[in-house]
């Protein structure tokens, strides 16, 4: 597979190199007819991003198209674009990129989106963390102000206002009912679903809660045409995406790549492949902490795209790829990520707030061998006892890298057990 | 170093009156009172519980829910150090250590003298920089002990 063509780009500053205000992005195609995509009216909109397969960037890969069909169309209610950039899931690091050198293209897609879904307000929730993008972000949206392209009687004849919203520190605030609790000011517990944000949303109004990169992709699909989207990629996995490469390799870096790119070409080529070489791999992590690992055996001939990532019991997730060579000490890495998610899980659900702290004092055993065998298939038991069982996606996020380790790193686990046992018989005779 | 006013009834009422116009607007009351007294005063929840027509444990359980809402005042100095993934793998573990020696407390504490606190952070963005910490709301890339003993003697610990 080609490397993805320079004039197929999307992100035209995703390092910074050039200028990030609005006179610099406009040079860069920004903002160019933007008011001719929004005479073609409303449906024409959403019916182009449904034609472009664009899947939602943010994890579950959910059609954006449709998504935004879901919206009602004569509703005496107000409809709202809420746009996710709480980004904190480990690995993740592909919005701060937009958002510090690209912002225009966020906010141009913000109004394309809310103009689609008839909303005149949009929120965009950023995380308390992300101090330079939100510097940075602020400063875009009051250029896009004072030029007239939203806000009030701005040049696109849509009224168009956009509130950045700032959190104040929890991983959860990134579910969307989550998102949503906190931007109502209340504790970022993720709400009962149906019924559905499109319903019954922000201030129990339809809402459309989107990913950054999936709203910043909006305005060059219309631009150039879904069919130009949908021509990259593979089928049902349609366009680019943000890859986020960390870990063990020579070269960590985020890259713009076409969906379906082999995980190996695009470590070889873009992150100066892994640290000693592509025989030292151990295992990778696909698409940030939450999706079970892809060992070494089964990354060879592996693609980066939603249905390949299924296939192998795993998930392309955020695209977040953590390289693990082998010299990484696997089950301590998964102990790593159970305890973040018991740190995180907002205490709500019974097996969650329960689940994560079990499986991580339990990992924490196994990573020194202190446990028994049939403590494995415990774990396993509990890990299903979690998943599936909670109001929001984080009980599922926490059981996967467990399943994922026993399914791929048993033999290691049970080593352990053996080498620790047998240090210890000697010490009791 | 940062200087806080003491906290008031009145003055917390006035902070509450200024953001009742917006739609959800107990988090940037809550981050303005934060700001105005470096802390929500446990005498502020019945204020703008009061104020917003809320029970006072819906306002205790915002505050208590997202880790940035501090409840007691903090060092006048705050020192916060990321401790996520990329951080790590460039050596911060290390610098917690040096900085816990050196300060004779652990993270997520404030020295007995009041000037420092010191605490953890996930993720600032750094990554391309790390390790990296805050230092009062102002943040610092490619943190070395000797950048760390430079925050903490200015902080005067």
């Amino acid at each position: 597979m080609a490397m993805l063509a320079d004039h197929d780009r999307i992100f035209t500053n995703l390092y910074g190199l050039h200028d990030q205000g609005l006179k610099a992005a406009m040079r860069r195609g920004q903002w160019d007819g933007t008011k001719l995509l929004i005479e073609q009216g409303h449906d024409w909109i959403i019916n182009e991003m449904k034609q472009s397969g664009l899947r939602g960037r943010g994890g579950a890969g959910f059609p954006t198209g449709l998504k935004w069909s879901f919206m009602p169309k004569a509703d005496p209610r107000p409809s709202y674009l809420v746009i996710n950039a709480d980004e904190s899931e480990p690995g993740s690091c592909k919005d701060r990129e937009i958002l510090r050198h690209d912002p225009q293209l966020l906010i141009e897609g913000a109004l394309l989106a809310s103009y689609a879904m008839r909303a005149h307000n949009c929120y965009i929730y950023l995380r308390g963390e992300y101090i330079r993008e939100r510097e940075a972000l602020q400063r875009a949206v009051d250029e896009a102000y004072a030029a007239k392209l939203i806000g009030k009687n701005n040049i696109h004849g849509w009224d168009f206002e956009l509130y950045l919203h700032h959190g104040a520190g929890a991983y959860i605030c990134g579910e969307e009912t989550a998102l949503l609790e906190s931007l109502e000011g209340k504790k970022g517990q993720p709400r009962l679903k149906p019924p559905f944000p499109a319903n019954v949303g922000l201030y129990g109004a339809p809402t459309t809660i989107n990913n950054v990169e999936s709203i910043a992709v909006v305005p060059d699909i219309l631009r150039r045409g879904a069919t130009w989207f949908a021509s990259l990629g593979k089928p049902n996995n349609a366009g680019t995406k943000l890859f986020q490469i960390s870990g063990h390799v020579n070269k960590p870096c985020v890259v713009e790549e076409e969906m379906g790119i082999p995980l190996r070409q695009l470590i070889e080529e873009h992150s100066g492949g892994v640290r000693g070489g592509w025989d030292n791999l151990l295992a990778v992590i696909p698409g940030g902490s939450s999706v079970p690992l892809v060992p070494a055996d089964m990354c060879h001939d592996l693609t980066m795209d939603f249905d390949a990532l299924l296939k192998v019991k795993s998930g392309l997730g955020t695209a977040a790829i953590i390289v693990m060579d082998k010299s990484t000490d696997v089950v301590r890495a998964i102990a790593r990520i159970s305890y973040f998610y018991k740190h995180e899980s907002c205490g709500q659900c019974t097996p969650c707030r329960e689940g994560t702290g079990w499986m991580w004092r339990v990992l924490e055993r196994m990573a020194e061998g202190r446990a028994e065998k049939r403590e494995i298939d415990l774990l396993l038991d509990v890990t299903k006892q979690v998943e599936g069982h909670t109001i929001c996606a984080l009980g599922d996020a926490a059981a996967w890298p467990v399943q994922g380790l026993i399914r791929h790193f048993r033999g290691e686990i049970e080593k352990r057990i053996d080498t620790y046992h047998s240090g210890h018989k000697e010490a009791a005779e | 170093m940062t200087v806080h006013e003491p906290w008031s009834e009145e003055r917390t009422r006035s902070i509450v009156a200024a953001h009742t116009h917006l739609e959800g607007p107990m988090m940037p009351i809550l981050h303005a009172v934060q700001e105005a007294f470096g802390f929500v005063p446990e005498a502020a929840v019945p204020v703008i519980a009061h104020e917003l027509n809320l029970s006072r444990a819906e306002v205790h359980g915002v505050i208590t829910f997202y880790h940035d809402f501090r409840r007691q005042p903090a060092g006048q100095t705050v020192l916060k150090v990321c401790r996520a993934e990329a951080c790590q793998s460039m050596g911060c573990e290390s610098l917690v250590k040096h900085a816990e020696d050196r300060l004779g407390i652990a993270c997520g504490e404030t020295t007995a003298d009041g000037r420092v606190t010191f605490e953890t952070i996930y993720c600032l963005g750094l990554c391309a920089t790390a390790p990296s910490a805050m230092v009062d709301g102002q943040i610092i890339g490619r943190l070395d002990t000797a950048k760390l003993d430079k925050i903490l003697a200015e902080a005067g610990a």
